[in-house]
């Protein structure tokens, strides 16, 4: 049988879209990680702004709303020097009734170089990957619970950074993994640069015995998931699935699984504490942890700019 | 890849020498990655400046990068003093367009505003697209644009040059 080719790469292996880590080889990977370390320099200058995506065109299109996410990716391009475009769609077309395509055919007149998604439904990203020009590039910026690479990839370059390497970690996910692309594409990174144990913790509303076929270990109890953990990546509990009958209510969840200071101490004693933000203090981490000396919080959100410099930089310099 | 018949360490000799007449009691030796980088990285140990010596690189500034996309990230540049009012000498292995002092001359400016920036090279192979000249060249010789000349570090530190065939 012909293996359909990757959409993200072009016939050379180049990466041309990043719409998911899952298919992407190792080497890959790591070029981004190592050319984000170049672009973490950049912070350091008097002039915090290269010229690599100097007269292109970034559009923002953030069909779901997040600040966070849609800021650090227009620092990432200003630091380009490209030209960032930030639409608010969910307000705008969509609202109008017009369709993703059409949307995207506009804007492709506006001769977009690159446009950086946010969308509620899964493999919307892919739909404008295969309808867009041959020189326009696709950055996933989450897609409903499918994928969210450049989190997934600021979380391997601050692990790297702090554990140097990852061929003897075991890694602890915590929290609504099955709701979360977080999670997945967190997953994915970690197997393909050769974690030996990834841990999915949380209760099995959030965390199902199947997410086993991804090659995790599955813990219902908080103890025994945390425990010789050198990473624990909490992720953000979201109250919308307090009412939908998933969990009981949010002081029941941090009971169970909220990390504390005692539960901390059952990792690894130079553990570190990730989380994508924003958090809930006292849902899914207690503050003395989420500030303490563990946390690497802060240090994701920088790392983070670097990784979406890098991204953006790879991706155009690759022709289709 | 063939070697040349060109000795580094005889014309490393020169650049010493040379780089030795130009230095002032502020001048500061900033290697272009990666063959600068090991010139400038021995000259200030061979020259006793007991100045840090920086390390500067063209990736971010190339004017070539919509052709060969981002290339080697590990050319990071590193300058461990203070750029506002330095007196740079910039060192590299071969100089022919100009092109990548010009990308360098950028980078610099990102981290400060220099006194002054000079350029010595080992070998001046001509070639020049941009208005870019060298206060000291080793050698000047003229090779065939299909021959790409850079400087090898070998492993017991000693320079040779190689030369690669282009397409």
């Amino acid at each position: 049988m012909l293996a359909r080719r990757n959409p993200q790469l072009n016939a050379h292996g180049e990466l041309i879209h990043l719409l998911s880590i899952e298919g992407l080889p190792r080497a890959i990977l790591t070029q981004i990680l190592d050319t984000a370390g170049t672009f973490l320099s950049v912070n350091d200058r008097d002039v915090k702004k290269v010229p690599l995506l100097r007269g292109k065109s970034v559009f923002n299109l953030f069909f779901e709303n997040s600040t966070r996410t849609r800021t650090t990716f227009e620092i990432a391009a200003k630091r380009l020097s490209a030209d960032v475009i930030n639409l608010d769609i969910a307000k705008s077309s969509a609202s109008k009734g017009e369709s993703l395509l059409d949307t995207i055919a506009n804007l492709s007149a506006m001769h977009a170089d690159m446009f950086v998604v946010r969308h509620s439904e899964s493999g919307a990203p892919y739909l404008i990957a295969r309808h867009c020009a041959p020189h326009v590039h696709v950055v996933n910026a989450g897609d409903g619970r499918h994928a969210h690479p450049t989190q997934g990839l600021l979380d391997m370059y601050t692990i790297r950074h702090f554990k140097k390497s990852f061929n003897e970690l075991t890694v602890a996910i915590v929290g609504d993994i099955v709701h979360s692309r977080v999670a997945r594409s967190d997953i994915h990174a970690l197997t393909t640069l050769g974690v030996p144990e990834i841990r999915a913790v949380g209760p099995k509303t959030l965390v199902p015995g199947d997410l086993r076929e991804m090659g995790v270990r599955v813990c219902h109890d908080m103890r025994e998931g945390v425990k010789d953990a050198d990473v624990i990546i909490m992720l953000r509990l979201q109250n919308e699935r307090m009412s939908g009958a998933m969990l009981p209510s949010a002081g029941e969840y941090f009971k169970s699984f909220g990390l504390t200071e005692d539960l901390l101490a059952l990792a690894r004693p130079d553990a570190i504490v990730m989380h994508p933000g924003p958090i809930n203090r006292g849902v899914e981490i207690d503050s003395r942890v989420a500030d303490g000396s563990h946390g690497v919080i802060l240090p994701q959100v920088t790392f983070g700019i670097a990784v979406r410099m890098a991204v953006m930089s790879i991706l155009a310099g690759n022709d289709a | 890849m063939t070697s040349l018949a060109l000795d580094a360490e005889q014309l490393y000799a020169e650049l010493r020498a040379g780089v030795g007449r130009l230095l002032t009691p502020d001048t500061v030796l900033v290697g272009i990655w990666s063959g600068g980088a090991w010139l400038a990285q021995r000259l200030n140990a061979d020259l006793k400046t007991d100045r840090p010596v920086g390390t500067i690189s063209s990736t971010l500034h190339r004017d070539d990068f919509g052709e060969r996309g981002l290339g080697a990230v590990e050319a990071a540049t590193e300058l461990p003093f203070e750029i506002d009012g330095a007196r740079i000498l910039l060192i590299d292995d071969v100089l022919a367009s100009g092109r990548t002092i010009r990308a360098v001359v950028n980078e610099l400016f990102d981290y400060g505003r220099p006194a002054s920036v000079e350029l010595a090279v080992m070998v001046d192979r001509g070639g020049r697209e941009l208005p870019v000249a060298p206060v000291f060249a080793s050698a000047k010789l003229t090779l065939p644009n299909h021959q790409r000349l850079s400087l090898v570090r070998e492993s017991d530190g000693r320079f040779t040059f190689a030369v690669k065939e282009t397409t």
